[in-house]
């Protein structure tokens, strides 16, 4: 216990590649011992993720639950973790959405053993990057995780798989190569790679100094775009967002949960993280241009998202509009740092972050409900569905109500926080933004009216394609979600105290 | 006495392939037996030699010398620093694996593991040595035997002509570095009055200084030879414009020579290249720095993309390997710490990583009869333990963290970004490009549909095999995760090369 | 025992040897028990071999013998010991072809051949020069000769008859003009002659060179070399090739160095040009070759000209590299034409492809087959390739770089024709039939002086210091007796 709590960050961290090995030793066959296994020590990092938030002090500045150990001398690279409040809620996020996913996937029988491992090194590679305070670790997390999710997609998803895995990996690894090599530029200058460190040394360069030739500024400049770019696509904000909807439609239903769940917020984090620390003058420089990206992601999204007739992509384009907003948060909170407005809207980003991981979530893995019984996910083929489905009805139009705002769910909370906080700073993109907030209502009740209202598509109905409702299972797997998305709908003090805390500490 | 642990390491192939080609022929059990204990022995021995460098010391290490030739300063001089350690250790790694892949070969074994050892102890024989006259004796020994082995159980299309053309290219390159080496010989002589091969004595400061006057121009001797030299051992590197070999000769090569050929042999070329090219004549280095530079970055793009377009499973690895071998000499050409640890690395990992690939593929290939993507397909299936391990192989390819391929690259990049940003930027795309054709390959030849052919004809893969596949997947993902295992190692070797090219 | 006695003790226990063969021959009738002249000659060579080694050495000191006519000295002793070594390899290998195993003319011949070839080493003065010669090179052409039913052989005779008196003429008239200058036949005395070089000496060296550039058969002066070799029998075309080739070194060596040491200048580039004609001339005809003897004819042309490169060189280290070099081609080329006896003879054929599938026949036959053309390609770990690095190391010393890189580049054509070879025999199979059953015949004599070989060959390659230690001593005692300028 006591090497626990001393080592807690490591242990959540390759907790999952701990039971991974577990797994590889049991017997292929053996599908009900692998899942359960999956299962319940997916659970563990949860459960200690949930003494991590307890023992987590909002209220002290920096890192807590540091640990640094040496790693790669030769390149002056540490494996060093830790986390802060924005880290902490990213990681209790990821822990959660594990065992859901897991959960989610019993009805996979083909090849469960791969893929309950490649769902835990997934874990592992989310949560090492949330927790890496090592530029280079942090990379080597970043990267790791797309290996899993590119498997998960290219041989779990459905039929236009290689495609969609292909394009996923090549977007992803190409924005990365910048990002790659600014670190490696970062690197080179400062001969650590130590966030903190880096944070200092970088700031502190004179504005007159000369880097390979280059005037800082350029540099500087440079370098910003490289991460912007990279975590632009991981977001994913228009014009980068294309890789989506095919990963999406074509991964498997946890595949997708965790997708939008967690691995775009990565994208989003890297923002908070690094460039609003690493690059404090050019993000408020080019503000103006994020908050651009960010209203074109909100009002592509929501309007792409109305014109799907695919379940899926519809979801998928909501996940779009929805980063877009976090994305606002941030342009803004850039523009203005230090401010009020910059913190609350930096609060409703990270809260939006949190609780797109919930509502997206809970919306792919109920896609996948209605697929999985379907076979269909065009919407023109179902329709009328609630009076066959009476308990997935209610459930999908509880999730969407969040997706769409409506108070007293969570969507509200952040989303507001938002937009109050942005319309100080940047009131045009902001009004802009309030077109995309009318077309989620669109889309959203677009995507409700097709499934569950309107004529009954009779071929649902009767015989062999009779509808069944939503299963036990399916419905544990729910339950967390729409718990939470309540609390923190109606109480969202709890989380949001340790946010702001952190807000205001870092900016 | 000190146990004289180098010399066994380099004898006990030799010797093993002696006993060996006296055995009987037609008992083919046993001299697989006696192969296999041979390199399991020299793995061993490597493997202690890793362990037992002290890191705290430094310099060149377990050193034994005897005379051989005294009156042309010519000895057996044999010891190891921080760059050769791990290559010592790969070759048994690839040695032990080779016998295990190569188990099935039917076809005059005896001569198969004979020549096999030869070239092994050859290859030993060079990353030990200390004295170039040696270097080059166990060079060529390590040389010839490709021809053997490619021509007599490669593939049967292509292998007459691969053999052929790689030995001729080796050669030639091999000739043209030693006309520099005795060049060097002399040189050293007039200036320090000592006539040694001794290549301690030879990096001393100074020992190369001079002129050579050609066509009535005169040039500083280092700078003039430098170019033979390197190039000449680059070749077997695969540098561009003359890597053309080295895929011909992958895709010819039986499954265990390609591991050999690709996992250890380019290693030579480029090892021999820094101990001789750059350590010995670092003024050289210094002024062709660019050249090599820019031939590198070639190498690391052009592969790549020849890669790209490749329909054969062996000709994309082979490529592969000309774009990978690119970055080697592009951490070398850096002349950075940070390039050149990368270098190292990158050297253990590609070979460790080669081997892996081609033993796959060769598993694939004994079964399949074929290697042409188009008509491959769902080969995870009937062999699981194959496709993962191909897949390892690509992830450590692409350069993915986690993997030693992202643990060796990464330095490199560093050190170009040190040198010229621009090649960094340039080099950088041939990440992307193998992420794609590895991707590619790997979904083409193990997933989809297993074509009906196929069906039942695929049996799975021995023991043996597994065990070889394995201990390879072990020591890149150890090698990954941990890069302290070997990192400090390389950077002493590195440490001495940087005190040669003059504090930089 | 006396200088004069020391100085001929291989040539005149050679001299009983034979004159016991002769006497023996009557009385051996049974066909069986006339294999022993074979084993008679071989053993005796191999005893006078162990004598000379024991008792024959010479000091450091250079010293003239009879009068003159022949010098006492290493660089005889060591190129007497490789004729004799030679001889005795061939000699064992003569016992394995019919119609020349059980004649005791083929090994008296043999031996009168390896007398003219040591007086050849040691000789020092005009006249001996050319009597030597001859006695070397009369009974070669009857020996190149000898199987008279076979039209090739005879044709093999007298093509090599016919050049070497046309060459041999040539040369005389060469060591007349240097006499009628000189006034004198002593190499020493002339030197002071030829003390400095002149349009004279230039013409006397050219037609010396062509005397010698014959039994060298360096291009353009090789014609008769394929056609001997591939009409001769086996064993006397290696002989040819290798003690003969090593006795025109000597001679090569001698006569520049100390005679016209001071016109080096002179004959360093007419050689060099001769040695660049050769290795490309040799080793490009040898590539389109498709009979294995025509094949190692050229490529014994091609490795007359690596070896001159030390004789270029000019120096104690260029003369050591030559002599090591001759020493290494003895034991490698005679290994190769030694194969060649056997596969001939059992398979009746002297075609390329008559080596398809050699290994499956004999995988020790193809092992030591492989052995001896990687060492001709300059391979480690055999002599072939320390001998390239000699002469290469010695040639860059004294900064004939230029030529060194022709040189490499004709080792490299080089490897590819020797590397074919080995394709046929590793590679290829024979149509239509299982080899392995039809293994190379081989005998006990055979046997002997194929290992002796092949090991030679190896330990040339890896325990090269003693080897060099004589080639050093050797070229230092030319050196020793030269007159300071």
């Amino acid at each position: 216990m006591d090497f626990i709590s001393t080592h807690l960050l490591t242990t959540i961290l390759f907790f999952p590649v701990l039971a991974a090995l577990i797994i590889l030793f049991i017997p292929g066959d053996q599908i009900k011992a692998i899942r359960w296994t999956a299962l319940l020590s997916s659970l563990v990092p949860l459960g200690l993720s949930v003494w991590l938030w307890l023992s987590f002090s909002a209220g002290t500045a920096g890192f807590q639950f540091e640990e640094q150990y040496l790693w790669y001398e030769a390149i002056h690279s540490t494996f060093h973790v830790g986390v802060d409040g924005l880290s902490l809620t990213m990681v209790l996020l990821t822990t959660l959405l594990t065992p859901l996913a897991i959960l989610a996937s019993f009805n996979i029988t083909d090849r469960v053993k791969p893929y309950m491992m490649l769902f835990l090194f997934l874990e592992m590679g989310m949560l090492g990057v949330f927790m890496a305070l090592d530029l280079l670790i942090f990379f080597v997390f970043w990267e790791i995780g797309l290996v899993p999710m590119y498997f998960l997609i290219n041989q779990w998803g459905s039929a236009n798989r290689n495609y969609a895995s292909l394009k996923f990996m090549i977007y992803t690894m190409g924005g990365s190569l910048g990002l790659l090599l600014a670190i490696q530029l970062l690197g080179v200058l400062f001969q650590t790679y130590d966030l903190q460190e880096l944070t200092r040394l970088w700031n502190a360069l004179p504005a007159d100094a000369v880097i390979l030739g280059l005037s800082v500024s350029t540099v500087k400049a440079v370098a910003f775009w490289a991460f912007v770019i990279a975590f632009a696509i991981k977001v994913p904000v228009w014009p980068f967002h294309t890789w989506l909807p095919d990963a999406h439609t074509e991964a498997p239903t946890a595949g997708s949960m965790l997708l939008a769940g967690v691995l775009l917020k990565l994208g989003a984090y890297g923002f908070l993280r690094l460039v609003l620390p690493l690059y404090p003058a050019q993000s408020a420089q080019f503000a103006g241009a994020l908050a651009f990206l960010a209203v074109m992601a909100i009002i592509f999204g929501a309007f792409g998202s109305f014109g799907q007739t695919d379940f899926k992509r519809l979801v998928a384009y909501s996940s779009i509009n929805h980063m877009g907003f976090v994305l606002l948060g941030i342009a803004a909170a850039a523009k203005a740092v230090g401010t009020l407005d910059a913190t609350i809207a930096l609060d409703g980003a990270v809260l939006q972050m949190f609780n797109h991981g919930l509502s997206a979530a809970g919306m792919f893995f109920l896609v996948g409900v209605i697929y999985e019984r379907t076979h269909t996910r065009d919407l023109n083929k179902l329709g009328g569905l609630f009076p066959l489905v009476p308990v997935y009805g209610t459930i999908l139009v509880f999730t969407s109500m969040a997706s769409l705002g409506l108070p007293t769910l969570n969507g509200f909370v952040s989303e507001f926080m938002v937009v109050r906080g942005s319309f100080a700073i940047l009131p045009v993109y902001t009004a802009l933004a309030m077109i995309g907030l009318l077309m989620t209502g669109a889309y959203i009740l677009k995507g409700i009216k097709q499934v569950l209202h309107g004529p009954l598509n009779e071929h649902w109905a009767h015989g062999e394609h009779k509808l069944t409702d939503i299963n036990l299972r399916e419905i544990i797997v729910m339950a967390p979600l729409m718990v939470l998305i309540l609390v923190i709908g109606l109480w969202p003090m709890w989380i949001l105290d340790v946010i702001n805390k952190a807000m205001t500490m870092l900016f | 006495m000190q146990f004289p642990i180098l010399s066994v390491i380099v004898f006990t192939p030799l010797v093993a392939a002696l006993i060996i080609f006296l055995m009987n022929g037609e008992r083919k059990n046993e001299i697989r037996v006696t192969a296999l204990a041979a390199a399991v022995f020299a793995l061993a021995l490597s493997a202690w030699v890793y362990f037992s460098y002290d890191q705290s010391l430094a310099g060149y290490q377990l050193i034994e010398k005897y005379d051989w030739l005294p009156v042309l300063g010519i000895s057996y001089h044999v010891g190891v620093d921080g760059m050769s350690t791990p290559l010592v250790l790969l070759t048994g790694l690839v040695m032990f694996t080779g016998v295990l892949i190569s188990w099935g070969i039917d076809d005059r074994p005896r001569e198969f593991f004979a020549f096999l050892f030869l070239l092994a102890g050859g290859v030993f024989g060079v990353f030990v040595a200390l004295d170039l006259f040696m270097l080059f004796f166990f060079y060529e020994i390590a040389v010839f035997p490709m021809y053997l082995l490619i021509a007599i159980w490669g593939w049967k299309q292509t292998r007459e002509y691969a053999a052929m053309k790689l030995t001729l290219y080796l050669f030639l390159g091999s000739v043209f570095a030693l006309v520099g080496a005795l060049a060097m010989y002399w040189q050293v002589g007039l200036n320090t009055g000592i006539y040694t091969f001794d290549m301690l004595a030879m990096e001393q400061v100074g020992a190369m200084a001079g002129m050579v006057t050609i066509f009535g121009y005169s040039i500083p001797f280092q700078v003039f030879w430098f170019l033979p030299v390197f190039l000449g051992f680059a070749i077997l590197g695969g540098i561009f414009p003359f890597h053309n070999w080295s895929p011909d000769g992958h895709v010819a090569a039986p499954t265990a020579v390609s591991m050999f050929h690709a996992g250890v042999l380019m290693k030579l070329g480029a090892f021999a290249a820094l101990r001789v090219g750059i350590m010995l004549l670092p003024e050289g280095a210094h002024y062709w720095q660019w050249v090599i530079l820019g031939l590198a970055t070639v190498n690391v793009v052009y592969g790549a993309f020849i890669a790209m377009i490749q329909k054969d499973l062996k000709y994309i690895i082979g490529f592969s390997s000309v774009s990978h071998m690119g970055l080697v000499v592009l951490g070398f050409a850096t002349l950075t710490r940070e390039g050149m640890v990368g270098a190292g690395l990158q050297m253990f990992s590609h070979g460790v990583m080669t081997a892996l690939f081609f033993s796959a593929v060769g598993m694939v290939y004994d079964r399949a009869h074929t290697r042409q993507l188009a008509e491959l397909g769902g080969m995870s299936k009937p062999l699981p333990w194959v496709a993962v391990a191909f897949i390892i192989g690509g992830l450590v390819s692409m350069g993915m963290p986690g993997f030693s391929g992202f643990v060796a690259e990464f330095p490199i990049f560093m050190g170009v970004w040190k040198t010229q940003w621009v090649v960094a930027i340039i080099a950088s795309i041939s990440i992307v490009i193998t992420a794609a054709y590895i991707l590619i390959a790997v979904r083409r030849a193990f997933f989809g549909e297993l074509p009906a052919q196929f069906e039942g004809h695929i049996h799975p893969i021995s023991v043996l095999d597994k065990v070889a596949l394995v201990t390879l997947c072990a020591v890149m993902i150890a090698l990954g995760v941990f890069p302290g295992l070997m990192a400090p190692l390389v950077e002493l070797g590195v440490q001495n090369v940087l005190r040669l090219l003059g504090g930089a | 025992m006396s200088v004069n006695f020391l100085a001929i003790l291989p040539e005149a226990l050679m001299l009983l040897l034979g004159i016991l063969i002769l006497i023996l021959d009557p009385l051996w009738k049974d066909e069986k028990r006339r294999l022993n002249l074979g084993w008679l000659t071989a053993g005796g060579l191999a005893a006078i071999l162990v004598a000379s080694i024991l008792i024959g050495r010479p000091g450091a000191q250079s010293v003239l013998a009879w009068g003159g006519m022949v010098r006492f000295d290493m660089l005889a002793y060591a190129f007497k010991l490789f004729f004799i070594f030679a001889a005795a390899i061939t000699a064992l290998f003569m016992m394995d072809v019919d119609g020349i195993s059980r004649r005791a003319e083929s090994y008296v011949l043999l031996l009168a051949a390896t007398i003219g070839m040591s007086l050849m080493a040691s000789a020092s003065d005009l006249v001996m020069l050319y009597l030597a010669i001859e006695t070397t090179s009369i009974p070669l052409y009857v020996l190149a000769g000898f199987l008279l039913d076979d039209k090739k052989s005879t044709e093999a005779g007298f093509k090599y008859l016919l050049f070497g008196a046309m060459t041999s003429a040539i040369l005389l008239y060469g060591l007349s003009l240097v006499y009628g200058f000189g006034g004198m036949t002593g190499f020493d005395d002339l030197a002071k002659q030829f003390a400095s070089a002149t349009p004279f000496s230039m013409g006397v060296l050219v037609l010396l060179i062509v005397g010698l550039g014959f039994k060298l058969s360096l291009a353009p002066f090789h014609f008769w070399a394929p056609d001997t070799y591939e009409g001769a029998p086996t064993p006397v075309a290696g002989f040819l090739s290798t003690a003969s080739k090593a006795a025109g070194f000597a001679v090569l060596a001698r006569l520049f160095i100390t005679t016209f040491g001071s016109s080096a200048e002179q004959w360093q580039m007419i050689l060099a040009i001769l040695a660049v004609v050769t290795m490309t001339l040799g080793n490009l005809v040898a590539l389109a070759q498709k009979n294995i003897k025509r094949l190692l004819a050229y490529s014994s042309i091609s490795h007359a000209g690596y070896a001159l490169m030390g004789v270029i060189a000019a120096s104690t280290l260029g003369i050591t590299s030559s002599v090591f070099y001759m020493l290494a081609y003895i034991l490698t080329n005679l290994a190769a034409f030694g194969i060649i006896v056997a596969v001939g003879k059992t398979l009746g054929s002297d075609d390329i492809r008559a080596y398809d599938g050699l290994s499956r026949r004999s995988p020790y036959l193809a092992l030591a087959m492989l052995i001896a053309f990687l060492s001709l390609s300059g391979m480690p770990p055999f002599g072939g390739f320390v001998a390239k690095f000699l002469v290469f190391f010695a040639a860059i010393q004294a900064g004939w770089t230029w030529l060194v890189v022709v040189g490499i580049i004709n080792s490299i054509i080089g490897v590819y024709y020797y590397l074919t070879v080995m394709k046929y025999v590793y590679l290829y199979r024979t149509e239509g039939e299982d080899e392995a059953a039809h293994p190379i015949l081989t005998t006990r004599p055979y046997l002997i002086a194929i290992s002796v070989l092949t090991i030679g060959v190896v330990l040339v390659g890896t325990f090269f210091a003693p080897w060099f230690g004589l080639s050093t001593d050797a070229a230092a005692s030319l050196f020793a007796g030269l007159m300071p300028k």
